[in-house]
């Protein structure tokens, strides 16, 4: 990954690069830089989910398809929460919003983890190492969990509307950018500092990462990779569950199939990342979001297919995603 | 003969020979044995879903590969019959043909390319790419409606002698059983038979052959099959083409039978989560846990559906519990039998029988029993 002598910037090339071809596609500077703040949101959204994800694979092998439980879980554990809020969220002030919106997302980040510390006992344990039973059960699992979504919340989609003052939007000359986007870069800007930090500056992060090059390694020197790995997985799931959240907001709906449409964008990402890496993860989250808000805006009908081009053009480039990880 | 027809791959189990013949024979007469129109469609979806588990179990059971893309398959199939026919003035055997030739033209390409793409790297981004394209599939036909009627779908008329109002002779046909109109539908439904027949023998002629057996071997160990001198993308790539083929022949006859098709009938996800079913409780790498696990399930999805109803107007009035068994909910059982039987019955109907049959009658104990020929339940 980045231990690598210097930096490999190439990749990250391509995020800048992507933006600017766009800029003569789109017409005119306003439109584009409406669409890139929304493209940055949606990937700095997709990223947050998707970084538990590609950690836990890294780590120990696991490859998820039951992730999207825990997104739609976190959006319908929000639109419980924030209705229960009633006047902070409908008040004209940021902050009583804020507060409002907080609660939210801590609740569906508790309940999402809590979920995850059953789902990985359950479902992931009894098949550490068996690929193919990974990919079974958890789609099992992806399926009972969606179901009992239906059976709690119902199945028909359930408006989740933004708060009163995360409304509308803000003119930067003439670009119109919504203020809910500012607030989800900022707020995944924080998520990815805040797993940097952990990942390069605590003696977690320290194993984590040695975990993900060379596992028998790290065991080897007395660390109990598989307790590790349920934190990794808990904390996947939370962010998953915090994703859910932002999402529905994002999309002002949530509905019990949101995960498993979300999962499909988040498959994408890791493969164009390499599965395990985190940076590689960012990187192919944004160029996502931006690719899905260009095309949506040119080309609408064939958005997701403009995804899987991109896909396929990065694997043309670097058959294991743009920062493969070593030993897989 | 037999020997020969079922390419030495015999049931290896009295029970499930005996079995198996039940299902052949009444397969084989369903149109005198269970008159009516709810019969036979269930019975023609029975044969439908066997051509296409089967097909599957090329893929999942033999090469040891998941793809999510099988129903996208099966889709265009449908697809290719119900454009064409509705697109053609009149309704004739040369459109019908035009578009299950196209639709194996566009399956043959699309899974070539898909094959070569991620097979490639390694089998796990198999697993996620084709679930990618697949959604991305089911979007394009659910939006260009102007091509594949949309939501809405497709219906078409199919060539006069399939229809249910040609009629083969006047007078119903006395058989001991009852009688029996020889109608378009009679027809269709041999047409049926027939090709389903045709695709399960020649899967099997298929798993068995050498190839085949390649294709185990890169289950088993694909690091190994390599260093043997094997091509294992060629060999991946050439099963995935030709899991992709048959399943798009079962979605033709699928719109040939119910002569209309819409992105629900074919395309959706929940078939695919059917087909995995059926495939894990009749026997991953058995072509006749296809066959077993086919006519278990179908039969089940209307049963249990019932079962269902009447558990939730039983339990009415308590908390929850009728929630979680209304009908609407019958996916959730659905998936906890699949995770369930993934654990604890991970070789099926037919490696349980196949197992049973292998022990020596006076039992010694548990492991060892398997003879040497025994294909034993499949490591992942």
């Amino acid at each position: 990954m980045k231990q690598l002598k210097e930096l490999d910037w190439k990749p990250m090339a391509l995020v800048p690069a992507l933006a600017l071809i766009a800029l003569p596609l789109t017409g005119s500077p306003s439109t584009w830089l409406t669409l890139t703040v929304a493209g940055l949101a949606m990937g700095m959204i997709v990223f947050i989910i998707a970084s538990g994800l590609t950690l836990v694979f890294g780590l120990m092998d696991v490859l998820n398809f039951g992730h999207g439980v825990f997104i739609a879980l976190g959006a319908f554990v929000a639109t419980t929460v924030l209705a229960s809020m009633g006047s902070y969220t409908t008040a004209d002030s940021l902050w009583l919003n804020l507060m409002a919106l907080f609660p939210a997302m801590l609740v569906a980040m508790a309940v999402a983890g809590a979920l995850g510390l059953a789902f990985e006992r359950l479902i992931i344990r009894p098949v550490y190492g068996m690929h193919l039973k990974q990919i079974l059960i958890t789609m099992g699992g992806m399926i009972i969990g969606e179901e009992l979504i239906k059976v709690f919340w119902g199945p028909e989609q359930i408006p989740l509307p933004l708060p009163e003052a995360l409304r509308g939007s803000i003119l930067l000359g003439d670009a119109a950018v919504a203020k809910y986007r500012l607030l989800a870069v900022l707020v995944g800007g924080a998520v990815f500092a805040a797993m940097v930090w952990t990942l390069n500056r605590t003696k977690v992060g320290l194993l984590i990462r040695a975990g993900v090059q060379d596992r028998e390694m790290v065991e080897s020197l007395g660390y109990r990779i598989k307790r590790l790995f349920v934190g990794v997985f808990v904390a996947g799931s939370a962010l998953a569950g915090l994703g859910g959240v932002m999402w529905g907001l994002y999309q002002e709906t949530v509905t019990p199939q949101m995960g498993h449409q979300v999962n499909v964008l988040i498959f994408i990402v890791i493969i164009i990342g390499g599965l395990g890496s985190t940076l590689g993860a960012l990187i192919g989250a944004l160029l996502v979001g931006l690719m899905a808000n260009y095309t949506g805006f040119l080309f609408p009908k064939v958005a997701l297919f403009s995804n899987i081009a991109l896909m396929v053009a990065i694997l043309l480039w670097r058959p294991q995603g743009v920062y493969p990880v070593t030993s897989r | 003969m037999l020997n020969r027809l079922l390419s030495n791959d015999l049931p290896r189990s009295r029970w499930l020979a005996a079995l198996l013949l039940v299902l052949f024979l009444g397969l084989a007469f369903a149109p005198f044995l269970f008159p009516g129109v709810k019969a036979l469609n269930v019975a023609a979806k029975v044969l439908i879903f066997i051509a296409l588990v089967a097909s599957f179990d090329l893929l999942l059971g033999y090469t040891g590969i998941v793809s999510f893309a099988h129903t996208m398959f099966f889709g265009i199939g449908a697809y290719g019959v119900a454009i064409s026919l509705n697109a053609a003035e009149s309704p004739s055997w040369a459109a019908l043909g035009f578009g299950v030739l196209a639709a194996l033209l566009v399956s043959l390409v699309l899974s070539l390319v898909i094959g070569l793409f991620s097979l490639r790297v390694k089998a796990i981004f198999f697993a996620m790419i084709t679930l990618a394209v697949a959604t991305a599939f089911l979007t394009l036909a659910s939006q260009l409606s102007d091509f594949t009627g949309g939501e809405d779908g497709l219906s078409f008329s199919v060539p006069e002698l399939l229809t249910p109002g040609f009629t083969l002779m006047e007078e119903p046909l006395q058989t001991p059983l009852g009688e029996v109109d020889l109608n378009g539908r009679f027809i269709t439904y041999y047409l049926i038979f027939g090709t389903v027949t045709a695709i399960f023998l020649t899967l099997l002629r298929i798993v068995n052959s050498p190839f085949g057996r390649v294709l185990q071997a890169i289950r088993e160990n694909d690091f190994r099959a390599e260093a043997l001198g094997y091509r294992t993308v060629v060999y991946r790539t050439l099963s995935n083409v030709l899991s992709a083929s048959f399943a798009t022949l079962a979605g033709c006859l699928l719109a040939i039978w119910l002569r209309y098709n819409g992105p629900d009938t074919s395309l959706s996800f929940e078939i695919m989560l059917d087909i995995l079913l059926i495939v894990v409780i009749g026997g991953m790498g058995t072509m006749y846990g296809a066959v077993i696990g086919s006519v278990l399930f179908v039969l089940a999805q209307s049963y249990l559906q019932d079962l269902l109803r009447l558990a939730g107007g039983a339990t009415e009035g308590l908390p929850l519990l009728p929630a979680l068994l209304t009908p609407d909910r019958w996916l959730l059982w659905l998936g906890v039998l699949f995770v369930l039987s993934v654990y604890y019955f991970p070789s099926g109907v037919v490696g349980k029988l196949r197992e049973r049959a292998a022990r020596p009658p006076r039992a010694r104990p548990a492991g060892g029993a398997a003879s040497p020929a025994q294909p034993t339940a499949r490591r992942p």
